[in-house]
């Protein structure tokens, strides 16, 4: 099981490797777009500012591998914080103010990333610290032995919002419902942070390297 | 619903961890690796580890040893000290750091904070300020250099334009009350919690699980740091946070699961 961490120069890579190989995964960094072929699934990390990251993604040519071998040949990706960001079809942070659309990301679950604030949040932003998730209905492997209510560590301004609520896996509170985890077929992402979430966050990973199908 | 966080605080001096009192008067507490590996295992909400001797030179932080320390940490892990460029910054997070705190260097070079923030994102600087009482008591003065030099600024000013600047939390330390051991200045912290809109982390001077209640319930602190009380007395992260629950505040439970997670 090779799995690859996409490294497309930002995020909190330390962290992201350290947790797998906590779970005696060895991970991948993978500095190439040509290699993430060679993966057998991937991780999206993120810390960063979501116009930065995707204009790494498309620079580093990331964005093509990964149509390529997420969406075409069916590798399953999760994608964390910024990441799950980018999986998004557009967001609202860093970009251009004549670019009502806002900075292009991967498109991969459509829906738009918009400041917390903009979406009607009164509360301290950024939304930092550990905060408690409500996990969809829908039955998916990645909560696997995860009860509603674990408590997970966020730390974001911006919040993605998926056009179908289908795609929208877990909920936080911050005065006002916040995706917290998406999900469409084997594509993943969470906002908060699995590899700086301890055990609950050690589980969440174990989970997506097993690969959940439901 | 978010939870207050309770972040011990790690001072790092050339080969372990110190602690002082009105930072001065350092006492040794201990290597710094059993103490992150220990916290860890406890599941502490978050720490923050400061070289507190690095401002001193302009030589580069330690990444070694950094990357060390976050071996074994699997909560956010917050680094500070001697950070005065953005290309530390990006080998700290590879290093294992989540955020990176920053102080002394700022009040030179403002834009070093939205240079963190444009590149990382603002969630990924803390703002540090250490202040004493000054103006005639009636405000509170920054301080440099691990709160020796006046820089002149008043506290919620100062703030004020580190949020503008894109800092993504303020730690607000009383140089008077650290290591005291006799409770945050309330009033500080209500008045730099009033300045800004971003999280406010409270430090200098816990000494009980009551002045952490009373900072985030009457001075309206998102998280509340210390060191001395969990170095040198038996009170634990763990107690802090059974102290605030039964005190009415969100905390974070430990993960339970049916089946081990390891």
């Amino acid at each position: 099981m090779r799995v690859g961490v996409i490294d497309y120069g930002v995020g909190n890579l330390g962290s992201v490797l350290r947790a797998l190989e906590e779970l005696r995964v060895a991970p991948i960094l993978v500095t190439r777009a040509i290699d993430v072929h060679a993966m057998d699934s991937l991780i999206l990390p993120g810390v960063g500012n979501f116009s930065d990251c995707a204009r790494l993604l498309v620079e580093g040519g990331w964005t093509q591998a990964l149509r390529d071998e997420v969406q075409g040949e069916g590798k399953p990706l999760l994608a964390v914080c910024v990441g799950m960001q980018l999986l998004a079809s557009c967001s609202m942070e860093g970009a251009d103010v004549d670019a009502p659309d806002g900075t292009p990301g991967l498109g991969f679950i459509p829906g738009r990333v918009e400041h917390l604030r903009r979406l009607g949040c009164s509360l301290r932003v950024p939304h930092v610290g550990w905060n408690d998730v409500t996990i969809s209905t829908k039955k998916c492997g990645l909560f696997n032995g995860i009860p509603d209510g674990t408590d997970f560590y966020f730390v974001h301004s911006y919040a993605f919002v998926p056009e179908d609520p289908a795609d929208v896996l877990a909920t936080t509170d911050y005065g006002m419902p916040v995706t917290a985890a998406v999900r469409r077929g084997h594509v993943w992402g969470t906002q908060f942070h699995p590899e700086k979430s301890s055990r609950a966050g050690f589980r969440l990973l174990r989970n997506f390297i097993e690969a959940p199908r439901c | 619903m978010l939870k207050v966080r309770v972040i011990p605080t790690l001072l790092w001096k050339q080969f372990g961890l110190v602690k002082g009192v009105g930072f001065d008067s350092w006492r040794r507490v201990g290597p710094v690796l059993p103490a992150i590996k220990v916290y860890n295992q406890r599941e502490v909400d978050e720490l923050i580890l400061v070289d507190i001797v690095a401002h001193q030179s302009e030589d580069d932080p330690d990444f070694e040893s950094i990357d060390e320390f976050g071996q074994d940490c699997f909560v956010p892990l917050t680094v500070g000290g001697g950070i005065a460029r953005i290309d530390q910054v990006q080998r700290l997070l590879r290093a294992g750091a989540d955020k990176v705190c920053v102080n002394t260097s700022v009040y030179v070079r403002p834009e070093l904070i939205s240079e963190i923030a444009k590149r990382h994102g603002a969630q990924c600087v803390v703002a540090s300020i250490d202040v004493r009482a000054d103006f005639g008591g009636r405000d509170w003065q920054c301080f440099s250099h691990a709160g020796l030099q006046p820089t002149g600024h008043k506290v919620c000013e100062w703030a004020r334009e580190l949020e503008d600047l894109g800092a993504g939390e303020i730690l607000i330390t009383s140089v008077e009350r650290d290591g005291t051991l006799q409770g945050y200045d309330l009033q500080l912290i209500e008045a730099v919690v009033s300045a800004v809109k971003i999280p406010v982390i409270a430090s200098g001077g816990a000494g009980t699980y009551q002045h952490m209640v009373d900072a985030v319930k009457q001075a309206g602190a998102s998280a509340v740091a210390a060191a001395s009380m969990f170095h040198f007395t038996e009170q634990t992260p763990a107690g802090a946070k059974a102290a605030l629950w039964a005190a009415g505040v969100p905390v974070r439970k430990p993960f339970l699961n049916s089946d081990a997670a390891r």
